[in-house]
């Protein structure tokens, strides 16, 4: 579920992390000031070449995108509204242009190596106070967490319809986040148990 | 800061995404409304784990859905979220979540209901709606009166949301006294 390891490699999944990054932030920063509608037709004809080059994958991928379209298309009316016609479309398209293009960098790139392409600038952090060992940490139990969070939450569900078919109270839902503030209270402590240490201290630096 | 608090962050985080994935979390009490129980999920954060731990939580949260993880609701993620129309109200899940964290832990001596809501409706709505109309403005580039228009339809469903937190905070508070930090 959480990544694109089963999808076919492609050639940008070959291109490394960091490369991708900056290659995205410069061409966001290229197309924000872009008011004709032809540069940007080409921008979006470009986009749509690659991601039809990946075929059924790139077009699921484009597919996600379909709960944001009234969104775009409001957006696009209050400006046309305001501004004309070609103002509407072209804040339309730029948006568009963007979404494509950071999706694309993160349909090719695995989780973990954006996070080791962005290693030196949570480095950058530590003297915030941001800890390397601990973000780890929290990712690994976000990501453990979702799975576990869903299961729990269904079986509470299907208890509850087995016995009613009224719907679901919030009293319910109260119940449930109180369980599992028991839950992350008991892994605290079993990682406590284990010899986590909770300063995070570099042992080799 | 301790494991304890590390655990409860990345839980809260991931209840922020479990949120957003699971359609059948409509509330009882919004009776249609459209709207997405992901900001449920960021005041509860600031409400249960307070200001700071609330909005590190949501960050947390952010950054694993940057990173790729397809945790926003309609199973988007990644990158792409931060050039779309709606990202100030993404970004404002953080000071959202401080803001309730915030009100919460100044209303100790209100019950648990009257204080949640007060900071439910502080964070969800207000410090939310801020963010979200500077985003539009920024991204969509509307005026002022167009991005308070265009938002004005999900007000009805977000008070009804801050009536759930509120709801959900004092029914945990009561289960599990040491749910919420701040009255423990």
């Amino acid at each position: 579920m959480m990544s694109d390891a089963f999808t076919p490699q492609t050639w940008l999944h070959r291109v490394p992390a960091g490369v991708k990054l900056a290659g995205l932030a410069l061409l966001s920063v290229l197309l924000l000031p872009v008011g004709d509608c032809r540069i940007l037709v080409g921008a979006l004809a470009v986009i749509a070449m690659v991601y039809a080059g990946f075929g059924h994958v790139g077009m699921a991928r484009v597919k996600l995108l379909r709960p944001l379209l009234p969104l775009l298309v409001v957006i696009g009316g209050v400006q046309a509204a305001s501004g004309g016609w070609n103002a509407g479309v072209v804040v339309t398209m730029r948006l568009l242009a963007m979404l494509l293009l950071a999706d694309l960098v993160s349909m090719t790139t695995t989780m973990s190596a954006l996070m080791e392409a962005l290693a030196p600038m949570l480095r950058l952090l530590r003297p915030l106070g941001v800890n390397p060992r601990k973000m780890a940490l929290a990712v690994a139990l976000v990501l453990r967490f979702v799975p576990v969070l869903m299961t729990r939450w269904r079986a509470r569900e299907e208890a509850w319809k087995v016995r009613t078919h009224r719907r679901i109270p919030p009293r319910l839902v109260a119940a449930f986040l109180a369980d599992i503030l028991q839950l992350a209270d008991r892994v605290a402590e079993a990682l406590d148990a284990r010899g986590f240490d909770p300063s995070g201290a570099d042992r080799h630096s | 800061m301790d494991s304890r608090a590390i655990v409860r962050i990345a839980l809260l985080a991931a209840v922020i995404a479990a949120l957003g994935m699971v359609p059948s979390i409509v509330l009882p009490i919004a009776m249609g409304v459209p709207v997405t129980a992901q900001t449920l999920g960021v005041m509860l954060a600031g409400i249960v784990l307070g200001p700071r731990h609330g909005a590190l939580a949501v960050l947390l949260f952010l950054f694993v859905v940057l990173l790729g993880a397809p945790l926003l609701s309609g199973g988007r993620g990644g990158l792409g979220v931060l050039f779309g129309p709606s990202v100030g109200f993404l970004l404002g899940f953080t000071p959202a979540a401080f803001a309730s964290g915030l009100v919460m832990a100044r209303l100790k001596t209100l019950p648990v209901f009257a204080a949640a809501l007060g900071a439910a409706i502080t964070g969800g709505i207000v410090v939310e709606y801020a963010c979200g109309i500077l985003g539009l403005m920024a991204m969509a580039r509307m005026s002022l009166p167009q991005a308070l228009a265009a938002i004005a339809v999900f007000v009805p469903g977000d008070l009804l949301k801050a009536l759930a937190t509120a709801f959900v905070a004092e029914a945990s508070h009561r289960n599990y006294p040491a749910a919420i930090v701040s009255r423990s």
